[in-house]
């Protein structure tokens, strides 16, 4: 016989590799559905968790962004006594020839409460503070009015208040009609409008406002300024900040506290990552028990489909043909599940953040590393049983049923 | 008759009649040969499943390997279907040594020379008629558009051209075998390997399953059976009888009733009961690729 002759190795094309990947996912769904579930939850939890600490940094950032950087507080500090500086009354004209200064306003604590009515028990207080305040304060800290009106010079004058968000709500305050009053200091205060609630400077929130003028003629307020809210052209503020404490009390510069209050919202931006680490680690465990139930159901799955494999290798599979089917079958299972994972985590962030008022950011390595895990995870799990199905001899493959 | 000399022609081969596919210059093409195989299996104590067993099957036969349970058919079976490899001796499949071809080659072979069908079917469940024998084609290189174009073809071939897209479980145990036949034969292997085809169906179904077998051969198809049941084999033109390990016979009826004229061989000197080795010898003159 003359037509002996070397057979052409078996090949396999690599879409009929996809094709019978999916075909041996396919026939199997719901186990299929199941396993990939634990990669699933895993990838949703590891890209949840990057996906809603990258969406609220970015929404305080959007915050601040929006506030500006440029708002600087000057407060009394404590004296050598350790009691209360005050500071000078001057203190807020000089901050204002400061070069960069663009605003300068103040408030003053007056030491009084504020009550609904003289009925209220004096114990009540509600942690209000009373304060005498400038006449451009809400635009300066970042507010602005939300009913009535603010102070303004003949008001300031008179026994009316303006009341920050929070001290409206305490005082059971929600809307603003004539005659609408309030008892502080032994007497009555028209109350004249209320405040937004304000980011910046919350402690504006629980203020009661009073003109300086009204302050000193109605409760006796020395008119010393307790916290002066300086705003500095946005190239400037380090300069500014530089030279405040010597300009709002040259003689104790010491005694003066200086502090930018966009730093604390930047602090908090930095700190809403912080349990990142915490809750990843609960994703990649999740993964790990997930990549286990994948490699079991595949090694039950060989054992099941002997029969299938004695035939493959009848049909002319190579050894090598088994261990692509079953590997490309467990790499595409574990994809699928981190694509089920990224787009779970993802409409978790998006409600989220929706609801929160933030934008939607998924950053790229929480998506691109969820499915690379899950990529990883289906390449280690289905090396195992793919060399136990490719090792697995035809004859016994064939015949042992 | 000589059985020694090398230059002779193949004693005892049949066929000095038209062949469908002739080898021009030297005779009749062997696509099998067994010489002196022998399959020990390692275990305690060891089994000795073939005992020197050499045996010869041309292109266009069909045999019958008949032996009980644990004559060793089963082993004979892996052996010509290269599925494993002897302990001792040399198997070639279309004149090629198996023993000298690595994994990636013999499942080559297997791809494009041999058909399997089996006694269970392997059928798989979840795909139509036509896709599982479109896989047979899969490792053989073939394009999916030409696998399923062969695939039709087979089915019809078998009988089932109206049955395409059914799947077997919407199939009778002897439409299962005959898709499965359709998988073994789609590729125009040289050999088809019948593994106990007709096991598993009734007494009618296997009938009409061994006209399809005698068809598909008087088309030219090279088939050997292994069967248990030697009203099967009585049918087959030639029948080799296989205990523990050895021949004890190779019997070749001269002529069937419905014979593949081709195929039978002539009523020669003797014919009726071959001695068991004469077959074997000549493939030696045919070691060179």
């Amino acid at each position: 016989m003359t037509t002996a002759r070397m057979p052409a190795p078996a090949t396999l094309r690599p879409s009929d590799l996809a094709r019978l990947a999916a075909v041996g996912l396919r026939t199997r769904k719901l186990r299929a559905a199941l396993s990939a579930l634990g990669i699933a939850i895993g990838v949703a939890a590891i890209v949840a968790v990057l996906g809603l600490s990258a969406s609220s940094q970015n929404g305080l950032l959007t915050e601040i962004q929006a506030l500006g950087t440029n708002l600087l507080t000057v407060q009394n500090g404590q004296d050598q006594g350790g009691g209360t500086a005050e500071l000078p009354t001057a203190a807020p004209a000089m901050i204002g020839r400061l070069p960069g200064v663009t605003a300068v306003q103040d408030t003053g604590m007056v030491g009084v409460n504020a009550y609904r009515s003289p009925l209220i028990p004096a114990i009540h207080t509600n942690a209000l503070t009373v304060d005498a305040a400038s006449l451009a304060l809400p635009a300066a800290v970042g507010t602005s009015i939300a009913q009535g009106a603010y102070l303004n010079a003949a008001t300031a004058r008179e026994p009316v208040a303006v009341l920050g968000a929070a001290a409206a709500a305490y005082l059971g305050i929600d809307r603003i009609w004539p005659g609408q009053r309030i008892w502080a200091g032994r007497m009555w205060f028209y109350v004249a409008g209320i405040l937004k609630p304000d980011a910046l400077v919350p402690g504006i929130d629980t203020s009661v406002l009073i003109g300086y003028p009204a302050t000193e003629q109605y409760l006796g307020f020395d008119g010393h300024p307790s916290t002066i809210f300086v705003k500095a052209q946005d190239s400037q503020v380090n300069a500014v900040d530089n030279l405040l404490a010597t300009q709002a009390d040259p003689e104790n510069p010491g005694q003066v506290q200086v502090s930018q209050p966009s730093s604390a919202l930047t602090a908090q931006a930095d700190a809403a990552g912080a349990f990142n680490g915490l809750f990843l680690g609960l994703g990649a465990v999740a993964l790990l028990v997930g990549a286990i139930g994948v490699a079991n159901i595949m090694i039950i799955s060989v054992l099941e489909r002997r029969s299938e494999i004695g035939l493959r290798r009848a049909l002319g599979a190579t050894k090598g043909h088994i261990r692509i089917q079953f590997l490309s079958e467990t790499i595409l299972l574990a994809l699928l599940g981190g694509a089920a994972g990224v787009a779970a985590g993802t409409l978790a962030t998006a409600i989220y953040a929706h609801a929160k008022g933030w934008a939607t950011v998924i950053p790229l390595e929480a998506w691109a590393g969820g499915l690379a895990a899950a990529l990883l995870i289906g390449t280690g799990a289905g090396l195992l049983p793919a060399l136990k199905a490719a090792r697995m001899p035809p004859t016994e493959a064939l015949w042992s049923l | 008759m000589s059985a020694g000399m090398p230059a002779a022609p193949p004693v005892g081969r049949p066929a000095r009649g038209p062949r469908p596919r002739p080898e021009p210059g030297d005779g009749p093409g062997l696509v099998l040969e067994l010489d002196e195989v022998t399959k020990t299996y390692p275990s305690q104590p060891p089994v000795v499943a073939l005992r020197g067993i050499s045996f010869a099957v041309a292109e266009g036969e069909l045999v019958a390997i008949t032996g009980p349970s644990g004559s060793g058919k089963s082993t004979l079976l892996h052996l010509m279907g290269t599925l494993d490899r002897p302990t001792a001796g040399t198997v070639r499949v279309t004149g090629l040594d198996v023993a000298a071809l690595s994994d990636r080659e013999l499942s080559g072979l297997r791809a494009v020379s041999i058909g399997f069908v089996f006694q269970q079917f392997f059928l798989a469940e979840h795909a139509t008629a036509l896709d599982n024998v479109a896989d047979a084609l899969l490792y053989a290189g073939t394009g999916i558009a030409e696998r399923r174009h062969q695939a039709v073809r087979a089915l019809q071939r078998v009988g089932l051209g109206r049955k395409l897209a059914a799947r077997p479980t919407q199939l009778s145990g002897g439409e299962r075998q005959r898709v499965a036949i359709a998988r073994a034969v789609a590729g125009r292997p040289a050999i088809v390997l019948a593994d106990e085809p007709t096991g598993n169906l009734d007494s009618a179904a296997g009938a009409a399953l061994l006209d399809l077998l005698e068809e598909l051969n008087a088309d030219g198809a090279t088939i050997i059976v292994i069967t248990h049941d030697h009203a099967i084999a009585a049918r087959l033109p030639r029948r080799i009888a296989v205990l523990d390990g050895c021949i004890v016979s190779d019997t070749t009826t001269p002529a069937l009733a419905s014979p593949p004229a081709s195929q039978i061989p002539p009523p020669a000197a003797g014919a009726g009961e071959d001695p068991v080795r004469r077959r074997g010898r000549p493939a030696r003159r045919q070691e060179q690729p």
